[in-house]
């Protein structure tokens, strides 16, 4: 099992170089002129080319790379930004709270709402109660996170005035953000553990579970949701991921000072550096999350832990 | 999986068959049909958008009309430049569909290829394409999105390359998987004995076998590209104002969302509606291809 954890911990290296290099080679595709973007249009041909040299963009392509990369490891210098010339990394640490804080409520949310109800779904197949949950997961699935936000802040904010819009003062902001993230990938949870569940009650083993006299909770809490548990937590897993991306847009419905925000402003301002770094932490993030669910799935799968253990 | 029934009728009459007997299947699903018919109505309100009103309605300003709660003039009622919402939202229509279906045509035809390069050659092949596939996964596919825009721009056209390229991986591991089940089958060793060449094999063999998957994946694509659309449109990475993107038009609503709350419920309702019925319509569509559930 340890070897497991070590090798699926080393993949995470190529892994990160493969994206900072994808990333890289996107950001870096279009013949653009940096200095020209921070210099404005009234800069000189002159000042233009100095900068570019100062900041190594008259060097080719791979080089650029190569020293990024470096900077990376050796100093964990993600360069400076275009427009505030803060270092990224500062950028991106003091907004990491935030981002990590809004993504943890979510998931959590998600898991908490997604698999009791799709539990109890799955186990009284086809009763109202299935039938109303059905509906409003393919439903829920549909609606955008940043619609659901706007409409969380309308009624909760804007016309009951119980909870607050924007900002993160105090955990009662992260309330709205995390429902509006959350209850689309709930659903998506629940439909999958429904799913998964009426596959596990069908099996044989149950059937024996039952006919011992075992206690129909304990039957499904034990026997079915440990064997259904594997396509649950890829999809948790999945969810995460789009979570992360959807955290993006919800951080500015909402003006959360996030990762989020911080890379959309890159993005609109030109600002390379910035959306370089954020990028990067958002791959890094999202590979510790499928590092995690990849250990999970060892842990939860006998046939995964024995193939190691020896 | 389609058509294993009548494999000795004629090629056109079996095309037929298979067609028909997934309609029939698909047709007692009542969701699916409510989702396909909402399609149709909304491909149709798309296609003669300009019978219901001028384009000219859509994008010139009326500053007399500005912000009018909705009437019998404007059901909807109307922007910060006293543009009709109800004709601006049926003309968000055309951008959506046009983007959803785009999007998911060419990330399905490049994933294909590659899947079906995959699946057939194997080898070196297949492990140089499926890594540079895991590089482009390891993000999430928002995100990718977003750095496809952040180097070429925001417009609509960069839009579409955006959102393509990160479905592309999807399609390509789909078609791979599920092209994989059938190219160890005894028929395609038949036709590789009898010296048909690989193209041949590849697209008129093995493809149509393995396609029902796909199809199911491509209506998911159409709703999840339209809502990731409206995402990014909505945080100004996207279609741009003033084309009456559904997203774009959330975006500046934003600011009246107090006192004008009709100018980010209409499209977000348009938006929910239209990825609910691809939704509905895919799940109907897995279940009527799902051969363990023929009756």
């Amino acid at each position: 099992m340890f070897r497991y954890v070590i090798k699926r911990i080393l993949l995470l290296i190529p892994i990160m170089i493969g994206v900072s290099f994808i990333v890289f080679t996107i950001l870096n595709i279009v013949p653009g002129d940096p200095a020209r973007v921070i210099l404005g249009e009234s800069a000189t041909a002159d000042e233009v080319a100095q900068l570019n040299h100062e900041l190594g963009y008259d060097q080719p392509f791979v080089t650029r790379y190569v020293n990024f990369l470096k900077g990376v490891i050796t100093k964990f210098d993600f360069g400076t930004s275009y427009r505030t010339r803060d270092s990224v990394l500062e950028d991106i640490l003091t907004r990491i709270p935030i981002s990590f804080k809004l993504a943890s409520f979510s998931i959590l949310l998600a898991i908490c709402i997604g698999i009791p109800l799709g539990i109890f779904s799955a186990v009284k197949q086809y009763s109202l109660f299935d039938n109303i949950a059905r509906f409003i997961g393919i439903f829920m699935a549909s609606v955008p996170p940043f619609w659901l936000g706007m409409m969380l802040i309308y009624f909760f904010a804007l016309i009951l005035h119980i909870l607050p819009s924007s900002g993160v003062s105090s955990l009662k902001h992260y309330i709205l953000p995390s429902l509006a993230l959350a209850i689309p990938y709930a659903s998506a949870i629940m439909r999958f553990t429904r799913s998964s569940m009426l596959e596990t009650i069908r099996q044989e083993y149950i059937k024996t579970a039952e006919a011992k006299g075992i206690p129909e909770s304990r039957v499904i809490l034990n026997h079915a949701l440990r064997n259904a548990a594997l396509p649950i937590i890829t999809i948790i897993g999945t969810s995460f991921g789009g979570l992360l991306g959807g955290a993006v847009v919800t951080e500015s419905v909402f003006s959360l000072p996030g990762l989020g925000t911080l890379l959309v402003t890159g993005i609109r301002m030109k600002d390379i550096p910035v959306v370089m770094g954020a990028t990067v932490f958002y791959a890094f993030m999202f590979g510790c999350i499928m590092l995690i669910v990849d250990l999970l799935y060892a842990f939860a799968d006998a046939r995964i832990k024995a193939k190691y253990s020896k | 999986m389609l058509r294993t029934r009548n494999n000795n009728t004629g090629r056109a009459g079996k095309k037929q068959s298979a067609f028909k007997e997934v309609f029939r299947r698909l047709r007692k699903n009542k969701s699916a049909m409510v989702g396909l018919c909402v399609i149709l109505l909304f491909l149709l309100v798309a296609i003669f958008a300009g019978v219901i009103a001028p384009y000219e309605k859509v994008i010139n300003q009326n500053v007399k009309e500005r912000l009018l709660a909705p009437c019998s003039a404007h059901p909807f009622g109307t922007d910060d430049f006293g543009r009709d919402m109800f004709t601006r939202v049926i003309y968000g229509t055309r951008i959506s569909l046009f983007i959803g279906v785009l999007v998911a045509g060419a990330s399905l035809l490049v994933g294909g290829f590659f899947g079906a390069l995959c699946s057939y050659y194997g080898g070196i092949v297949d492990g140089v394409i499926m890594r540079f596939m895991d590089m482009l996964t390891s993000l999430p596919s928002i995100l990718l999105s977003m750095c496809v825009v952040a180097a070429l721009g925001a417009s609509m056209q960069n839009l579409l390359i955006a959102l393509a390229i990160s479905q592309i991986p999807v399609f390509t591991r789909m078609v791979r998987s599920s092209m994989l089940t059938v190219v160890d089958m005894e028929y395609i060793e038949a036709a590789k004995a009898c010296g048909t060449h690989d193209g041949r094999i590849m697209f008129k063999h093995i493809l149509p076998n393995a396609m029902g998957p796909v199809i199911v994946q491509t209506t998911r694509t159409i709703s999840q590209t339209i809502l990731s659309a409206a995402g990014l449109s909505y945080i100004g990475l996207g279609v741009q104002p003033p084309t009456p993107e559904w997203g774009a038009m959330l975006s500046s609503g934003r600011e009246y969302m107090y006192n004008k709350p009709w100018l980010m419920i209409f499209p977000g309702i348009a938006l929910v509606i239209t990825s609910l019925s691809f939704e509905l319509l895919g799940d109907g569509l897995r279940d009527a291809l799902d051969p363990r559930l023929k009756d």
